[in-house]
């Protein structure tokens, strides 16, 4: 099992709140990894960690390193912007651009690496929405607004917006929580089958969604790792007493 | 009586009384604006009937303007009206929208806060103040420097041809286009503070540059109510008056040349209203007026319209 994306004492500020506190992680490739914890536990702090997402709030402030592959995501060389088309990024609430159609919002963000022929981004806008399972319900009106979708095929629109730029990670910040069960069953559904392709990891405060999705699973608390491994075993036989008590519902 | 005192005397009773009679004069209140509205166009319309009587639709299409003569023609002002708005607008339109950009998406927070309220403040100034300084400072500079200059090597096309006075179309179109770039300014701002942070991390997590992401979730976003706001700069630049009538030249003609004098409608009303002795020139001068009036309403309603469309957008298609 290759190590994917390596956190080496990762430590995120928000002035002077410190919110995710000398965490080292390693997250494996082609697996889903899930990040648990009770709210306000750093686990979307660390997520956004992954795709330097912070860089766009000025008064937040990130020591330690993240490798990806082999290279350091918050070395003073490294892009952020390349390093987004690398590490795709799913939200809590779907965020289908609302000024454009279905089509244009599968392939905005492939657009962005260059200039692309008509050929080729209908080939990818096939291929992602096929992807996700969304192809058969849309194919007939991919030129109509993407708002006119549901909650759960928006939700399922922007993961193939994410998948079309052709990204190694995908990171999901709940990407469920806002959907009724049977979408949030497809977007599980969903995850299962891309974990072939893409590294996954994701954050969920559903405890059963973790233990249904994930391989591996890591449980902050109040910014730190408290523990992390396998999914079965941090569900049945976690080491921390602290652990214990979340999963059991004690806490949180 | 207090309003306290009465709910406490007659209980339930009392205070529906009290809101009923609350409600019946604030509607009261609410309705008088639309009635003095109403009377406005009534007033404008009954006094402009003998110009209505005598010319018709000439009235809009004649350009001729002679007091003496009893002969009224409204086209050049309509024309310069529009023209001096439409020409200020295209050119406030970009510088608008980049400083709003600027303010919320790219400068440091204090110092666009600081460039915000400076802008704001502009747009305090009285209109008096921009027409002196557009009469004493800015024409002067036209007439020296830049006409001459656009003379010398735009001169072939027909906006630069003619002699250089300094007042006239090219001046009103400055001094208009410094006098709505607040406004619109401020409106696109808060536009643009509306666009919600998901749009903007939704473009940004797909490996945008700023740039991208402004043109990708940001400007299409807030695009009808950046619309809305130029709408609402169309309505202040074509109701300008002060500051227009102190550089404009003050001159009844359509002439395509940016250099020569012209004159706008509300300047022609402020103008000559003193001096309207005829009954026919008044209501020539009034008819402007109404069509001023029809112009400004329409182009208000529009806007409305278009910020409305926004909301409704937001409240929708917003919910992220």
């Amino acid at each position: 099992m290759t190590t994917k994306i390596k956190i080496e004492d990762l430590n995120v500020y928000f002035r002077e709140t410190h919110a995710v506190k000398n965490v080292s992680l390693d997250i494996p490739q082609n697996r889903v990894t899930a990040i648990i914890g009770p709210s306000g536990c750093g686990k979307s702090t660390i997520l956004r960690s992954i795709n330097r997402m912070h860089d766009m709030i000025p008064t937040a402030r990130v020591t330690g390193r993240i490798i990806l592959d082999s290279t350091d995501i918050y070395d003073r060389t490294s892009s952020p912007v390349l390093i987004r088309r690398r590490v795709g990024m799913v939200f809590q609430k779907p965020n289908p651009f609302p000024a454009m159609t279905i089509y244009d919002n599968v392939i905005a963000g492939y657009k962005l690496s260059g200039r692309l022929n008509r050929a080729d981004a209908d080939e990818i806008v096939e291929s992602s929405l096929k992807r996700v399972a969304l192809w058969d319900e849309v194919k007939d009106r991919l030129r109509r607004n993407a708002m006119d979708l549901s909650g759960g095929q928006q939700q399922r629109l922007c993961i193939a917006r994410t998948i079309a730029v052709k990204p190694d990670v995908i990171l999901m910040d709940e990407p469920a929580s806002a959907l009724d069960p049977l979408s949030t069953l497809k977007i599980e559904e969903l995850i299962e089958e891309l974990k072939d392709k893409y590294t996954i990891v994701i954050v969920t405060h559903n405890m059963q969604q973790a233990a249904r999705v994930s391989d591996n699973t890591a449980f902050f608390y109040l910014g730190e790792l408290v523990e992390a491994g396998g999914t079965r075993k941090i569900f049945t036989n976690p080491e921390k007493k602290q652990t214990e008590d979340y999963i059991t519902g004690r806490f949180g | 009586m207090s309003h306290e005192e009465h709910i406490q005397d007659s209980g339930f009773a009392g205070s529906f009384n009290g809101d009923r009679i609350f409600k019946g004069i604030t509607l009261g209140f609410a309705f008088s604006v639309i009635l003095v509205l109403l009377l406005m166009v009534a007033g404008m319309a009954h006094e402009s009937l003998p110009a209505l009587r005598q010319f018709g639709w000439k009235f809009v299409s004649g350009s001729d303007w002679d007091a003496v003569q009893g002969n009224f023609g409204a086209l050049p002002f309509i024309w310069g009206s529009i023209v001096s708005s439409l020409l200020a607008l295209a050119v406030a339109t970009p510088l608008s929208v980049g400083t709003a950009l600027f303010i919320t998406e790219l400068a440091p927070r204090k110092l666009g806060g600081a460039i915000a309220s400076l802008v704001e403040l502009l747009a305090a100034i009285p209109s008096v103040i921009y027409g002196l300084w557009g009469v004493l400072v800015m024409a002067p500079w036209l007439q020296q420097t830049v006409e001459p200059f656009l003379m010398e090597h735009f001169g072939f096309l027909p906006f630069f041809r003619g002699a250089p006075y300094g007042v006239g179309m090219l001046a009103a179109v400055f001094i208009i286009m410094i006098m709505i770039i607040p406004i619109v300014t401020s409106i696109t701002k808060e536009v643009l503070l509306a666009v919600p942070l998901s749009q903007k991390e939704a473009a940004i997590a797909l490996g945008a540059t700023k740039w991208e992401m402004i043109r990708m979730a940001v400007l299409p976003y807030g695009r009808s109510g950046i619309l809305g706001a130029v709408i609402l700069g169309l309505g202040r630049a074509i109701g300008e008056t002060m500051a227009v009538t102190m550089v404009i030249g003050n001159t009844p003609q359509i002439s395509l040349s940016l250099l020569a004098p012209a004159y706008t409608m509300p300047s022609v009303i402020a103008n000559e209203f003193a001096e309207a002795s005829s009954k026919l020139h008044s209501a020539a001068l009034m008819e402007i007026g109404l069509i001023l009036l029809v112009i400004t309403l329409i182009i208000n309603i529009a806007a409305r319209l278009l910020i409305w469309g926004v909301t409704r957008q937001q409240s929708s298609g917003g919910r992220k």
